[in-house]
């Protein structure tokens, strides 16, 4: 169970970051990987809104926040190995690659993949969000109540 | 998840899916008339007719009802998968896949009310053969008269008594689909 957990947090994470990378990015990367196996189609790319939702403060009521573009595909490479895709926007190529990244990394090629793909997107994702945090830091302001008066 | 609940969508679900809605439609608008469909292919015991029927007529908005001898988790995930239709009971479903005996009795199925008649069931019946002859068809759609392989008589014509209320039925064989609306008369061929 605690395996399968860990299992299942792994992929979701890896998920989450090919969704959110930027295609082309993506692109540039898989291309020095090469060697991309055959794949058939489970589900073909295509095209949808999914509503988000979220609950303020993380606990409250569950609030519609907004529809977003997502398009999701699902294919099984040589092998037997399953990819799926949810990915934002309406890019089919982000979805195949994307699927393609998920099918590979659950077969032995996967450490190979974390190191090309995976790590850097990690990496230069981690590097944006702090670039910023470090502007918006920047011009933060800070109140201070210097004298009340009361004494 | 198996792989076999993977595979079996439509290929190119938008062509296809039109493709099997105007069979739908042909078989439902002209009674008697047999369509064959294909493109679709989901675990035993469910036809590639009544496949078809479900990948083009289903959704996440509309509740399936599987009787038993379709109702199996390979069934279940397969639907899942390509469909995203709940799997609810008899009386809260829009549609029902069975063969004509597991799917009785007829009665908790939503016939629709006097305000709504179009809220009511559609049921897709896995039948073993499917052929032009047997029970005799009158009514829309029909030039003069229409033969069909019911599975029975009656509850046809108790069917029809109840116009504009009552249920449709679409009739699958392998890759043949008829169907059989509320407003045909039915009488023994």
């Amino acid at each position: 169970m605690t395996i399968q957990t860990t299992e299942t947090e792994a992929r979701r994470a890896w998920m989450g970051l090919l969704a959110k990378a930027a295609p082309a990015r993506l692109d540039a990367l898989l291309g020095e990987v090469g060697d991309l196996p055959d794949f058939t189609w489970l589900r073909r790319p295509e095209a949808g809104g999914v509503m988000v939702r979220g609950r303020m403060g993380g606990t409250g009521q569950p609030f519609n926040l907004g529809e977003m573009t997502v398009t999701r595909c699902a294919l099984q490479i040589a092998g037997g190995a399953v990819g799926h895709a949810y990915v934002q926007g309406r890019d089919k190529r982000h979805a195949e690659q994307a699927a393609l990244v998920d099918a590979l990394m659950q077969t032995e090629r996967a450490g190979d993949l974390r190191r090309t793909v995976l790590d850097r997107l990690a990496a230069e994702r981690a590097a944006r969000a702090e670039g910023r945090a470090a502007k918006a830091a920047a011009t933060r302001v800070d109140f201070f109540t210097m004298v009340r008066g009361e004494d | 998840m198996q792989t076999e609940a993977l595979t079996g969508g439509f290929a190119n679900p938008p062509v296809e899916a039109s493709r099997g809605f105007r069979a739908a439609l042909n078989a439902l608008a002209r009674p008697g008339t047999i369509e064959t469909v294909a493109g679709a292919e989901a675990p035993a015991p469910v036809s590639t007719a009544a496949a078809v029927l479900l990948l083009t007529l289903c959704d996440a908005e509309t509740p399936l009802y599987l009787a038993p001898g379709h109702d199996g988790q390979a069934v279940r995930d397969w639907i899942a998968f390509h469909i995203g239709a709940p799997i609810a009971d008899a009386g809260e479903a829009m549609f029902a896949l069975g063969t004509w005996e597991a799917l009785q009795p007829l009665a908790p199925y939503r016939a629709g009310t006097s305000e709504y008649p179009d809220r009511s069931v559609t049921l897709i019946v896995e039948m073993e053969t499917l052929e032009q002859k047997g029970a005799r068809l009158t009514g829309p759609g029909i030039r003069e008269a229409a033969h069909l392989s019911l599975p029975e008589i009656a509850a046809f014509q108790a069917n029809r008594a109840a116009f504009p209320l009552g249920r449709d039925f679409y009739f699958c064989a392998g890759d043949r689909l008829a169907g059989l609306p509320r407003s045909t008369m039915v009488e023994a061929g």
